[in-house]
């Protein structure tokens, strides 16, 4: 439509696809830049919740009580690792490496994935230990109400890279497939950036004024 | 959990029947008469589908088609059924008051009706129709093949019709939320209603939420990258341009909503404590997140509807829009001052008064835009060549009617006076008065306009005069006296009064919504005589009305392909611009090829998946809830997999369509206005000014 598909995304050489607007890879890739504009409002939204239930623990556990920054730390370094993972893959995709190295990568970013996921469900049950139930505050409903949306996000991000590593396995690298890679890395570098929002504002604003 | 067996909260008691067998009263029997409609209903369609064979052409054509026109056609299918049930409800609750103190339903039922009135009207009317109208419309007026993601507006369809159908469910298995279309909580909780109704608000609210969100993302990427050549920004119609402010104000204004309805669920279901009343939870939120949506919802209706009368009045008054610039201005004012003014919802829930005099005056501030918006209408009209046909008197009767209301909203936004009139009957004739003539009528008025060009022939013009005519009458005796109510004093959804002063408005009221119903009844009466007198009124050349943009220079009824040849543009009014060039009805110079979307069940199967899963969430039935959503995630992995998803059209069949269509514009005589509305008129018509 607007110009020559392969050049008017220079990024990425996801190659010619002709035909029907449908494939067109830079209609696509901004297709989905604004579904996660629509969904940062999704995520916004749900911030602002927390923040205006910051002290709304009803005579229950708060967040001093319940963060552990150790295990925040850990979280967050596994899940910006796998950002940078995705970063290369996407680098192996764009230079045409070969399919093992590509799906290695992957494979690496999957991994970090459900590590960070592993531990975001150890420091939930963590915190259930200690009374901090999303049942037990206005608070702990909206700390639950965020938090484990990211999580979900990641889970569903986790499902997106398996079911890509068998289409890959099965086809090869098709067009299609790298132009679904692609909307995966920039879904994945946006939980990236949720996650900075979620350190700084849940966990760090909700220790300092909660 | 393990309360319930394997039916969850269902059992018989859950009929709408086993409650007239157990209490036979007049309000049981209204209920359980709705519910037999909607069995009676389903039944009888099924039974004709079969009888008529219609089965594999109705999945193979539409059911699983992902060609924008048919999606659009569906959609407005779908609402307007839905519209026939929110009317009938608006007729017994008018009767209800018209008959009180001694009326005839219960307190609950009444609240039940006004409820569903208002989730349906907003949710599965006026959403759906805008929503079908711009699928059809839009990708023709940019001259696209297609909408940016075809298999993505079949499944925004899909999760809209599941919800309803969940509402009308809702009349035959257990009772809907009793409150409002809003559902405040705490209210809405499960303190205070245990039983399923909110629950049915809640699902159907989630789902077809999402469905309009897609959509608002579609139509977006559609718009931004699917025009034709040449088609810049200030050369789109004035329809694209208000869709265009419409899906923006769908991505940014749905989510909160979402989160509402969600943030909801998750107390009733769980027992968190968003919006109760202990344990720190805290409902300002959710009235600030509800109307953070509620409010841009307005606009997101009426902008396409501002659009539609923006074409009306131009191609029925034969001239250029006037204004278009400013016109562009102004819709795109409004969409942004529509984001700040959602406080004006709850002016008297305590915040201070200098929070509510900033909300007040940028309330205040979108009756400017609008003004301009009106005054250009009527500048378009101004020296043009006038033809007061079906679509015009809708446009007239919205132009003068939509400017009370609008005044009405001014008075409402100042919060002194918002203290004396809110939750009266004043605001219920309000919001009637601007979502009526302003949103319903520009829809109808759409559905008169571009009929031809989805079915191929004209609607009978007589009858679609007199169906306009008694909205307007209708519309006017039904709301102008709930005005005067109000200013008395009488609360909104109440079910009965003991102060007599308020019988003669509602009286009236009840007298124009029999009118209302004659509306309803004409407009079916136009469509099934049009339909038999379909041979007399075809238009294959496809420009009935002298029309000005570019849907109308393709044959009507417009072929899945929408353009042999995409179009290259030069002009804001492109199709006139073609006529007087003489350059519309060339043959192109190269027939190819054209890729379309294949078919695709994905729709349908989400439909049927996400039903069940809404169904089974309602009634606390875990194991079918966790089969069909598990269903949905593998169905749409398993979409994935379909490797070749488009279908070629061969250019020996494009040629030969469009050879017999150039034969038939030769064979055709180009008829005057005059004769617009007479077998004469074949789509072919005679330029005038």
């Amino acid at each position: 439509m607007n110009g020559n598909p392969s050049t008017s995304n220079p990024n990425v050489n996801p190659g010619q696809l002709p035909g029907a607007i449908h494939k067109d890879p830079d209609m696509v890739v901004f297709g989905f830049w604004v579904f996660m504009m629509s969904d940062l409002i999704f995520f916004g939204v749900v911030f602002a919740i927390y923040i205006t239930m910051i002290g709304a623990t009803a005579g229950g556990p708060g967040p001093r009580e319940l963060f552990d920054f150790g295990s925040l730390f850990a979280q967050t370094m596994l899940l910006l690792t796998s950002s940078l993972t995705v970063g290369i893959a996407t680098v192996t995709m764009k230079h045409q490496r070969s399919q093992a190295s590509f799906l290695f990568w992957v494979v690496v970013t999957l991994l970090l994935g459900l590590g960070f996921l592993t531990l975001e469900l150890y420091d939930f049950s963590q915190m259930a230990e200690k009374g901090g139930v999303p049942q037990r505050s206005g608070y702990l409903s909206a700390f639950f109400g965020l938090v484990p949306l990211h999580g979900l996000h990641v889970s569903f991000g986790c499902l997106w890279m398996l079911v890509l590593i068998a289409q890959v396995w099965k086809k090869g690298m098709l067009d299609i497939i790298k132009l679904r890679f692609l909307r995966l890395a920039l879904f994945w570098h946006f939980l990236d950036l949720i996650w900075i929002g979620i350190f700084s504002i849940v966990y760090f604003g909700g220790w300092v004024y909660g | 959990m393990n309360e319930h067996g394997w039916l969850g909260k269902l059992d018989w008691d859950s009929l709408v029947f086993s409650k007239l067998i157990t209490d036979p009263s007049v309000s049981e029997a209204v209920a359980s008469t709705a519910g037999s409609i909607v069995i009676i209903a389903t039944v009888a369609i099924l039974g004709l589908l079969t009888w008529f064979r219609a089965w594999g052409p109705l999945w193979s054509e539409w059911l699983t088609s992902t060609d924008h026109k048919k999606i659009g056609i569906m959609y407005i299918v779908f609402a307007l059924v839905m519209m026939t049930r929110g009317l009938l409800e608006g007729m017994v609750m008018r009767a209800q008051q018209a008959a009180a103190p001694d009326g005839f339903l219960y307190a609950d039922h009444f609240a039940q009706l006004f409820s569903t009135h208002g989730t349906i009207m907003i949710f599965f009317v006026a959403v759906p129709f805008v929503v079908g109208l711009v699928n059809f419309v839009m990708p023709l007026q940019i001259g696209a093949r297609d909408v940016a993601f075809p298999v993505l507006n079949q499944i925004s369809l899909a999760v809209t019709v599941s919800s309803g159908i969940l509402l009308m469910v809702s009349l035959v298995v257990g009772e809907f939320s009793t409150g409002g279309w809003s559902a405040y909580p705490p209210y809405t909780g499960a303190d205070f209603n245990p039983g399923v109704g909110p629950d049915y608000w809640v699902w159907a609210i989630v789902f077809s939420g999402a469905g309009t969100t897609l959509t608002g993302i579609n139509f977006t990427v559609t718009i931004i990258k699917c025009r034709a050549a040449g088609m810049k920004f200030f050369r789109m119609p004035m329809f694209c341009w208000t869709v265009l402010c419409s899906s923006i104000l769908m991505i940014f204004a749905m989510p909160p909503l979402s989160v509402a309805a969600l943030m909801l669920g998750f107390d009733r279901y769980l027992d968190f404590h968003f919006f109760t009343n202990d344990l720190g939870g805290n409902m300002m939120n959710y009235a600030n997140l509800f109307w953070l949506f509620g409010h841009p919802e307005v606009y997101l209706l009426v902008l396409p509807a501002y659009g539609i009368f923006s074409e009306v009045f131009s191609t029925f008054s034969a001239k250029r829009l006037y204004g278009y610039k400013s016109l562009v201005i102004a819709t795109m004012s409004i969409a942004v001052l529509s984001f700040t003014v959602w406080l004006h919802h709850f002016f008297t829930m305590g915040q201070s008064p200098t929070i509510n005099i900033v909300f007040g005056i940028a309330t205040m501030l979108i009756a400017v835009p609008t003004g301009v918006k009106v005054y250009d209408w009527m500048a378009t009209m101004y020296r043009g060549r006038i033809r007061f046909t079906t679509p015009m008197i809708y446009s007239i009767g919205f132009l003068i009617l939509f400017v009370i209301g609008g005044l009405s909203g001014v008075i409402l936004a100042n919060p002194t006076v918002d203290f004396q009139v809110h939750n009266t009957l004043f605001l219920v004739a309000h919001f009637h008065n601007v979502l009526i003539p302003g949103v319903l009528f520009g829809l109808l008025a759409g559905y008169n306009y571009w009929f031809p060009k989805a079915f191929g022939f004209r609607l009978n013009d007589r009858l679609g005069r007199w169906s306009a005519f008694l909205w307007v009458l209708g519309f006017m005796l039904t709301f102008f006296p709930l005005y005067g109510a109000g200013l008395l004093g009488m609360p909104r959804r109440s079910f009965s009064y003991m102060d007599l002063t308020f019988k003669p408005y509602m009286l009236v009221a009840f007298v124009g919504a029999m009118v209302v119903l004659c509306a309803l009844i004409s407009l079916v009466v136009q469509l099934v005589v049009s339909l038999k007198d379909r041979d007399k009124n075809r238009v294959p050349v496809g420009d009935p009305w002298d029309g000005r943009s570019l849907e109308w220079s393709i044959p009507a009824p417009a072929p899945s392909y929408n353009f042999v040849e995409l179009p290259r543009v030069t002009d804001r009014d492109e199709f006139t611009e073609a006529k007087e060039q003489g350059r519309a009805y060339l043959p192109p110079k190269v027939y190819r090829d054209i890729e379309v979307p294949k078919n695709n069940p994905l729709g349908f199967i989400l439909c049927v998946l996400s039903g069940i899963l809404m169904f089974a969430l309602v009634w606390y039935i875990w194991w079918l809830a966790l089969v069909s959503a598990l269903a949905i995630i593998v169905a749409v992995i398993a979409s994935t997999f379909r490797w070749d998803s488009e279908r070629v059209i061969p250019a020996s069949q494009v040629q030969k369509d469009t050879e017999k269509w150039l034969e038939q514009v030769k064979k055709s005589r180009a008829i005057g206005r005059d004769l617009e509305n007479t077998p004469a008129n074949v789509g072919y018509a005679k330029l005038e000014h």
